[in-house]
């Protein structure tokens, strides 16, 4: 011991160990077994990093940053390594400048205020001598740029796009994509530059050039029509490429360059869509590329997927789009599921614009329903229901039938939906439909849409002949099986209106079956008790029992008994149903058989499809009420009197807003929007009056029969704490509007806003101008007369245009 | 678009990430797992294109490893596929030797 030996160790103590190196961290880290021995370890490096970095360790920073990026990709917080990272760019050593950009593009991005730093190391590096820092300013500043960053530097990396080497051009290129994404405005300063960018043999300026034309044209309709020009250079671009020979370089599976091909497609397709002269510059290249192309190999595939794409898009002639569908068509019948795939997704792209070329390829796509893949079942579903028409209906009616019946849950829904649709579009006969409405209720009973029971509901009523046929089916349904809650719904209300032709054992379509009124009861009542009934169910059955009460004759003390039971049931909604219906048994007997009558021929309600479906349920629920049939219409109100308000009140047709009215009529419009579009473009009601406690709202409704049409509900409150009685609700519009008022639903504003009267305005806009309406109001309120005159100016766009 | 990029391995350890739009970094971890749990429950016979969320993943099998990209309506998903494999083929290539193990040493 000594003086050397205690030099040492404190020469030791001062110099900390030197951090690992990544490849050992990695090699720690992968002997972890457990998430929390892994974390620790981390913790540990970290920690470890962390004093190295406030040491301002010059020679370490780099290994340090480089394993920081690694637990960051892990899933570890690195912020602290941000600031080390700008030192590294700083450094003048090219391994340290590496990492620090590296680090830059993984840790930095405008959020941070931080990175504007770098701004200045990136201007001196984008015009260092050695091109590859060059080259990682250039791809640093592509990734990450911030607005800011991208003005300041636009001018270098304008200039390097105009350089001779073309390691820098290409990146330079992809840089100014990223420059003009975040600037929009500096697209101009790039154009002179893109002169001679297709002129380039290397490959990698050329895919990069294609790829800043095709944001440039897809930014800026001029940039699109000034570089339409260039049409023929790509065309010839691509030929060559088509047409060389084998090159080592550029070799994917013996094509040259596919990504490039790709790439050159797309952006044709972007210049030729809506341009005549461009699309014909292209027609032959397309057809060569089609006819030419190698496709054992998926390489080839793909080049002929973006071709059939690009056809499709643009003004091709007839010819080549049958080409393009045939090779849409062979790709049906390809092994490979891929390919299976994307031709279903095309063909279903252009089923609109080419049906009768698709519907050749029907038996194949209807083969897609058993595939096992579910994307691809999808697809085929989609593609399936966009092809039936009149004459297919029977044959895809039975196939798609038979999906339902094996296809997975999550299909199911849209699947029904789907078919009740094309029923009602292209049903043979009525018996046929209600066959099929039956074969969908009893396969996929609990996956229908809950809206579709009231438009079943309104399809039976009015095929009159079939009611009979029907019953005696959905009875024979539900007597096996009430668990299916759409199904039983249906079967209850028809049970209920149609009980009586049940029993007398009519039935021309089929063998009728002998049931008694009590066999009848015995069903609804198990519906009733029964515990996999819904709440909505038991309203249907109980309804319905109400019903039969005028319809049969021997039983009517037992449904008064299950009424009167039923009037001390703990769900408020059947309680409050048992008592009106005893109250009509014991103080309204006289006005039962008028009640109960059997329902009249529905209103059609237009449905569009699924889409449809779902809009209309959220959107418009007080106009879905009217037309609701009877379960929730006929429901006894408290008085006598609101009950004939409501069977005289449906005189008024709901105009529905069949909100996407741009949407093509034909089925497979609807759904193809059927897993996105669910936007309800609702017009926003306004409050027009609001004064001393009288408020009076605007809701707005377009007709769609008629577009000069807009139809105002006024609803008008009253939040004080005296009634406003005798209340008249007068407008007027300029000359230009007509106006009609209709009847308001009473005279009377309960106080302490406890109810509302509401009057329905229709307003005829011939000449699309502007709504003004001035209004007067005139009312008794706490002993003396009130009068008030308004002007209305706040009418949303949406109500006039 | 291509959105992001990840080599993620049987086990759901991710080997490599490159996102190129911003991700919380704890949404990072989430979407890796959904991810390769997606992946997994493929079969042989199901095609390699899932459509999940907003986006569609493209996705490779090289043994014990998931190479999965993650792209938009855009992208020709084909293209895509082979994208992945000439990516494995430049690593192969640039690392000489590229065995699974190498990547995925456990």
């Amino acid at each position: 011991m000594g003086f050397n030996e205690s030099r040492r160790c404190s020469v030791w103590l001062k110099r900390m160990p030197a951090p690992i190196r990544l490849r050992e961290l990695i090699r720690t880290i992968r002997t972890a077994r457990t998430q929390a021995e892994e974390r620790e370890m981390i913790q540990k490096e970290c920690a470890a990093i962390r004093s190295s970095f406030r040491e301002e360790d010059n020679t370490y920073r780099c290994r340090n940053v480089a394993k920081l990026l690694y637990m960051h990709m892990l899933g570890y917080p690195a912020h602290f390594g941000q600031l080390e990272c700008l030192k590294l760019i700083a450094s003048q050593k090219f391994t340290d400048k590496r990492i620090g950009y590296l680090g830059a593009m993984l840790l930095l991005d405008e959020r941070q205020d931080v990175h504007l730093l770098m701004t200045n190391c990136i201007k001196n590096d984008l015009n260092h001598s050695t091109q590859y820092v060059q080259g990682l300013a250039l791809c640093t500043l592509g990734c990450m740029g911030s607005s800011e960053m991208c003005r300041d530097l636009a001018g270098e990396v304008e200039k390097l796009l105009k350089t001779s080497n073309s390691y820098l051009r290409k990146k330079a290129a992809l840089c100014a994509v990223h420059v003009i994404r975040k600037v929009p405005e500096l697209m101009e300063m790039f154009l002179p530059a893109t002169k001679n960018l297709l002129n380039e043999k290397n490959h990698g300026v050329l895919h990069t050039s294609v790829v800043l034309l095709t944001e440039m044209c897809e930014r800026s309709p001029d940039m699109l029509a000034h570089f339409r020009k260039l049409v023929p250079q790509l065309v010839r671009i691509l030929k060559n490429l088509i047409m060389s020979g084998y090159s080592p370089e550029h070799d994917v599976s013996g094509i040259s360059d596919p990504f490039l091909q790709v790439r050159i497609l797309r952006l044709l397709r972007i210049l030729g869509r809506n341009d005549d002269d461009s699309s014909e510059a292209m027609n032959d290249i397309l057809a060569q590329v089609a006819t030419n192309t190698e496709t054992s190999k998926n390489v080839g595939n793909a080049i002929l997927y973006e071709t059939v794409l690009t056809i499709m898009d643009i003004k091709s002639e007839s010819g080549l789009r049958v080409l393009a569908i045939n090779i849409l068509g062979r790709f049906l019948l390809n092994n490979d599921k891929n390919i299976r795939y994307v031709a279903l997704t095309s063909l279903l792209k252009t089923v609109q614009t080419d049906h009768n070329a698709v519907q050749r390829h029907r038996s194949t796509i209807v083969d897609c329903l058993k595939d096992l893949d579910v994307s691809i079942k999808r697809r085929a579903m989609e593609l399936s229901f966009a092809l039936v028409n009149g004459n297919n209906v029977r044959g895809m009616m039975k196939e798609l039938l038979y999906f339902l019946d094996s296809c997975e849950p999550e299909f199911k829904a849209d699947c029904a939906s789907g078919i009740f649709l094309a029923a009602e579009k292209y049903a043979p006969s009525k018996r046929w439909h209600i066959d099929t409405i039956m074969r969908v209720l009893t396969t996929a009973g609990s996956y229908v849409r809950d809206d579709a029971v009231p438009n079943l509901i309104q399809l039976i009523t009015n095929s009159v002949e079939m009611h009979a046929y029907t019953v005696q089916r959905l009875y024979k349904a539900i007597l096996g099986d009430y668990s299916q809650q759409p199904l039983v719904q249906v079967a209850s209300w028809c049970i209920g209106e149609y009980g009586d032709l049940l029993v007398s054992g009519q039935c021309e379509e089929e063998e009728p079956i002998q049931v008694t009124e009590d066999e009848v009861l015995d069903i609804l009542e198990s519906v009733l008790i029964s515990n996999m009934s819904a709440s909505v169910t038991r309203g249907y059955a109980l309804t319905a029992i109400m019903k039969l009460s005028t319809r049969f004759t021997c039983t009517v003390n037992r449904i008064k008994k299950v009424v009167s039971i039923y009037g001390s049931s703990i769900d408020v909604e059947l309680q409050q149903r048992a008592v009106e219906y005893n109250a009509l048994f014991k103080k309204y007997d006289h006005m039962r058989p008028a009640l109960l009558e059997r329902m009249p021929v529905m209103e059609k309600v237009t449905t569009n499809g699924p889409a449809e479906i779902v809009q209309t349920n959220g959107e418009t629920e007080p106009a879905v009420l009217e037309t609701k049939p009877p379960p929730s219409g006929l429901q006894p109100a408290n008085q006598a009197n609101d009950l004939l308000d409501l069977l005289g009140g449906s005189d008024i047709t709901p105009v529905i807003p069949t909100a996407p009215t741009n949407k093509p009529a034909a089925a497979g419009g609807e759904l193809l929007d059927l897993l996105g579009d669910l936007n309800l473009t609702g017009i926003p009601s306004i409050t027009a009056y609001n004064k001393n406690g009288l408020k009076i709202d605007f809701t707005f409704e377009r007709s769609n029969t008629n577009p000069s049409v807009t139809v105002i509900t006024i609803q008008a409150s009253n939040s004080t704490e005296l009634d406003m009685t005798d209340f008249v609700f007068q407008a007027a519009v300029p000359k230009t509007f007509q106006l009609q008022l209709l009847s308001p639903s009473s005279s009377v504003i309960p106080a302490f806003n406890s109810g509302t009267i509401t009057q329905v305005i229709k307003v005829l806009n011939p000449q699309k101008q502007q709504l003004r309406m001035r209004i007067k109001l005139t009312y008794n309120h706490k002993g003396s007369a009130m009068q008030d005159l308004a002007e209305v100016n706040n009418f949303p766009p949406q109500s006039w245009q | 678009m291509i959105k992001f990029f990840l080599m993620v391995n049987k086990q759901g350890q991710t080997r490599l990430s490159r996102y190129y739009e911003h991700v919380e970094i704890n949404k990072r971890t989430m979407l890796e797992a959904e991810v390769i749990k997606n992946c997994l429950s493929r079969s042989k016979d199901e095609c390699s294109f899932i459509e999940y969320k907003d986006f569609k993943l493209v996705y490779r099998q090289y043994a014990a490893l998931f190479i999965v990209v993650g792209i938009d309506q855009t992208e020709n998903e084909m293209a895509v596929y082979e994208l992945i494999h000439n990516f494995v083929e430049v690593l192969d290539k640039y690392f000489s030797r590229v065995v699974s193990e190498t990547l995925n040493p456990l």
